[in-house]
Formats: C-alpha cells, structure tokens, sequence
C-alpha cells in the first residue's frame, strides 16, 4: 500500500510517500530529515499528536490557564483526554510546567500548565 | 519635557521583545519598550496551541511559552518598559508621544525606533457579504481570545469562511471544546495557512474545507442561525445553482491582517501597497532614517521564529546607527517582484558590504511545484535556487551575495521547471 502524507513536525511540511503492508513501512521518501521518516512510521502504526486546550482555573488573574500534553499522546485518545481537561479545575496561582493532570485517560503524557498566573481576591474574566 | 533614549521600540509582542532582548544584549542601556496591552507578549498569549520555536530554541513550545522566554530575558536584563501605555504620535524627528494612567502625556526622542506593531484582522465590513447583521460572526483572533483567554465558548456549531492560519486553528480549539464545526470556506482555489494546519486541524478531525468557496449570504436576526456559501468561479463570482444554506450558530473570518501603519505614516513612513507594511531595506530601515520596522507590521509572517530573527536585524540595524557605524547612503538600488513572485522584503538595497549577502523574503503569486527563484539584474540571471515546491500561503528566502549584484537593480522571479 501507499500513502502520501505531509509530515507536520516542523513548519516545512515535507510531502512524503509512505510505502507500507499493514502495519510495517517498508519505505518512506520525500523527507529530508530522520523526524520526517520517524513520523511517517508513527502515521501509519500508531499516530500521535500534542494536545494544546485550557483548564478553569480558581482565584486566578484569568478564568482558565492554558495547557499541554508533555508528550504526544495517541491521536484515538485526544477526546477521552479532553474529557478529563474539561472536568479538571486547579486552584492559583499557576507555575509554568506545573503538572495539573497526571496520565489523563492513561494517555502516557501529564497534562502541564504553559503560563503561569497569579492569584487574586475578585477573580472573574478580568484581564490579567 | 522631552526625555532622550536610544532606542523606543513600540509593541511588545514577539518582534518589539525579541528586539529590545537583541539591542540590550548588545550594549544599549537605555531601551525603552512602549505596549498598549496590559501584559507583555502581544497575540501569543492567545495563541495556545503548539508549533512555535522550532528555528529560534530549537525546540517546539506553544505560544505561552515561546512568550515566556522573552519576556524573562526582558526582566533579568532590566529592560525598561511601558505598559497600557499608547504611542498617539510618531514624527520623523523621531519624537513619539505617549500616553498611559501612569505617565499621563509625554514626549520622548529617540535616536532610532523600532516599529513593531504587529497586525490587525481584516474585519466583515471589508468583505461585503450581504445578509443581517446578527451577532455569532467574530473574527477567528476575536474567538481564539474568548476562548483561551476567556474561557467562553463562541457558539455551539460553526462555519469559518477563510482559511488562514488562525482560523485552521480554531477549527481545532472549537472541536476539542465541544463546537461543531460544519465546513472551512476558501474563495481562493489554494489554501490560506500551512499544510501542516490543514492536516493536523482539518484532517485530523474531518473538518471539510470547501477551496473556491464562499458565504454568499448571512441569515438570522438577533442571532446568527445560518449561512449560504456558494462555489466560485475564477474571477471569484458565486456560481448560479450551486448556492447551499448551512445551518449554524457562528461563522469565523479568518481572511487575512492588515499591518497597523496608522503611526508609520504619520512619520511620513513610504508604505508599499503589496506588503501594506513599510518600504524597506536590507538593514530593515524605512524611508524615515533611524526609524526600522520588523514582524508582522512589515508584513505578515506565517512565522513567529521568522519574526523573533527578524527583529534581532533591526535591532542590530538600529545599534548599529546608534554606535555611528551606519554606513553612508549611497546609490540606492531596487528590489523588484518579478513574474511569479508577489512581494519581496526588502523592497531596495543601500550601500552594501562587499562580503554583504542580502537576505530576500518573498512569497510567490502561485503555487508552483519544482520552481526555481532567479535574481535577474539587466535580464542576466546573477543567482538562482532551487524550491521543491512554492506555496503563497508559505513565505521564503533568497540570500544573494551582494558582490552578484555589481550595484545594479533586481528583479526577483519564480518560473516552474
């Protein structure tokens, strides 16, 4: 079998043709790096994306604090992952990197904090 | 009172950070960094998703975090800066007005500035699509805001009638914060944003994107409750009978920025009708000396890492006229768009180094498989390079040898092999 493909690990966006039987590549071209081919294979056997959203935050200098999958987690995983995103709430103020979700959905990634945030007394949609 | 300062940069988002880090790392003591917002960071605080830094750190960070790094460089260097304070006047004197709660009016001089002010959304009125007006219709920057800044959803099913990159974006955000998003609309018969926006917003989560589409018509009164697209043809008519109502709650544009020149021109800035963003040359400087302009006030980038490597050349223009080592004007030559190319940055070429390579940013008119980009000087080709593939949505450079050039004007061209 063949697939084309546009690989997304940088904005370059090498087109790509895949050769593959099932589930095993037998040849990637069009890359023009090691990560264009390493994610060829990953599209074909198991695709895997980074998960960006935001969590509500309490007494914070926002409503909500924006967030991260640390790793990439399984494309089939994003929205039982996003179920637990929205359920989640975290108290501020917000470190940078702070581990908000550990292994959300056993996805294998923690879910961190990308901003951070300071507390305040009236929190409501007030600007920061 | 008018308070002297080396260098005023004026905005302090990407570019304006990235460019007062540069100048004080090499030397400056005395830069100020001027920003209307309340925070520091511009559009990027917004812009949550990840993709940025690959060229700059090396490492792929959402836009929080590519922020971040900046604006601590900005606090451990001691970078004086300005916030909610508004810039209301640029002369060519470099005199810049300011006022802000704290400041009240006042006026600086500066021997160079730096205009990094970035962009702003072309709105619905500039597009003319008939119809109400209900509210649901926003701009995708004006959505991506309520959502990841204000944790408020739009609506509950949308359209997006263009495919920039902001909007591809949204198409995302609002699927994984439970919206329907029904179609993406293209008038154009290419996409807007990058591939890879198209793949892993789209794509991924069978969002169809509708190319040669449009809305041809806006429905609801209090409430936005649908929207006719229809298809086009090439000269970018609706084509009869194949109008198609679709039912939603909201519609994004995400159809195109505007740089905000407002100031530049007050300056007397030349702006080139292309670009929307100030004439330029290889040193980034306009035609207002010391006045230099980077990022997506110059013109829209596709970028963040282009723009940050951006700023650091004007910043390093700019301390370099401060330090008196800017080299004397002498014949100016001039950078042409050519077949196949649409713009380029710069636009012309001062006096140059003799080891000197130019650095030419260009997008091409059209997408071209396999091209090669020619500078033509007196129709002899003195440079030309190879691209897999050219795409308008995807910008490009040239670094020519400036010796190539033997102080004659350019033209830059795009032909298919």
């Amino acid at each position: 079998m063949k697939r084309e493909m546009v690989c997304i690990r940088c904005p370059k966006g090498c087109r790509m043709t895949v050769e593959y039987e099932g589930n095993k590549v037998l040849k990637v071209t069009g890359n023009s790096c090691s990560k264009g081919k390493a994610y060829a294979i990953d599209e074909i056997t198991k695709p895997v994306r980074i998960v960006t959203s935001t969590i509500k935050v309490d007494g914070g200098e926002l409503p909500v604090v924006p967030v991260k999958t640390d790793k990439a987690i399984r494309r089939n995983l994003i929205f039982d992952v996003m179920a637990e995103i929205y359920k989640a709430e975290v108290k501020a103020p917000v470190k940078e990197g702070q581990v908000i979700l550990k292994n959300p959905a056993k996805c294998g990634a923690d879910v961190v904090a990308t901003l951070e945030l300071g507390k305040v007394e009236n929190a409501g949609n007030k600007r920061a | 009172m008018i308070e002297k300062r080396s260098i005023i940069i004026i905005g302090a988002g990407p570019a304006g950070l990235a460019a007062a880090v540069k100048a004080r790392k090499s030397g400056v003591d005395d830069v100020l960094l001027i920003e209307r917002d309340n925070q520091l960071g511009g559009i990027l605080k917004q812009c949550i998703h990840n993709g940025f830094g690959l060229h700059v750190f090396k490492e792929e960070l959402t836009g929080p975090e590519f922020a971040l790094r900046y604006i601590r460089k900005v606090h451990e260097l001691g970078i004086d800066y300005k916030l909610d304070t508004m810039v209301i006047s640029i002369d060519k004197n470099r005199n810049i007005t300011t006022v802000g709660p704290e400041d009240g009016l006042r006026i600086y001089n500066a021997d160079a500035i730096i205009l990094a002010m970035g962009c702003r959304e072309r709105p619905r009125g500039a597009l003319r699509i008939p119809g109400t007006n209900p509210s649901g219709i926003f701009s995708a920057g004006t959505a991506q805001r309520f959502v990841n800044i204000e944790g408020m959803k739009p609506g509950k099913t949308a359209v997006i009638l263009g495919s920039g990159d902001i909007g591809l974006i949204m198409a995302r955000r609002m699927t994984l914060e439970g919206m329907k998003v029904k179609a993406v609309c293209e008038i154009m018969p290419h996409p807007g944003g990058l591939t890879r926006n198209i793949v892993q917003c789209l794509d991924d989560y069978d969002i169809p994107l509708k190319l040669s589409h449009t809305v041809t018509q806006i429905h609801g009164r209090k409430r936005l409750e649908g929207v006719t697209i229809a298809e086009v043809d090439e000269s970018f008519k609706p084509k009869k009978g194949t109008e198609k109502y679709i039912k939603c709650d909201t519609l994004l544009l995400s159809v195109g920025l505007i740089p905000e020149n407002e100031l530049s021109e007050e300056a007397g800035v030349l702006i080139d009708p292309l670009t929307k963003g100030a004439v330029v040359n290889q040193n980034l400087e306009t035609s207002v000396e010391g006045i230099y302009a980077c990022g997506n006030v110059l013109h829209v980038h596709d970028l963040v890492d282009y723009v940050a490597l951006e700023a650091e050349r004007a910043a390093k223009s700019a301390v370099r006229r401060i330090k008196g080592k800017s080299k004397k004007k002498s014949k100016r030559l001039m950078v042409e768009a050519g077949k196949g190319i649409r713009y380029t940055v710069p636009q012309i070429i001062d006096k140059t180094d003799k080891d000197e390579k130019i650095k030419i940013y260009f997008r091409s008119s059209s997408i071209l498989k396999s091209a090669r980009v020619n500078a033509v000087c007196k129709d002899k080709i003195v440079y030309s390079k190879k691209f897999r593939r050219l795409v308008p949505a995807e910008m490009e450079y040239i670094n020519i040898p400036a010796e190539d050039m033997k102080g004659r004007n350019i033209r830059i061209e795009a032909v298919a092999k």
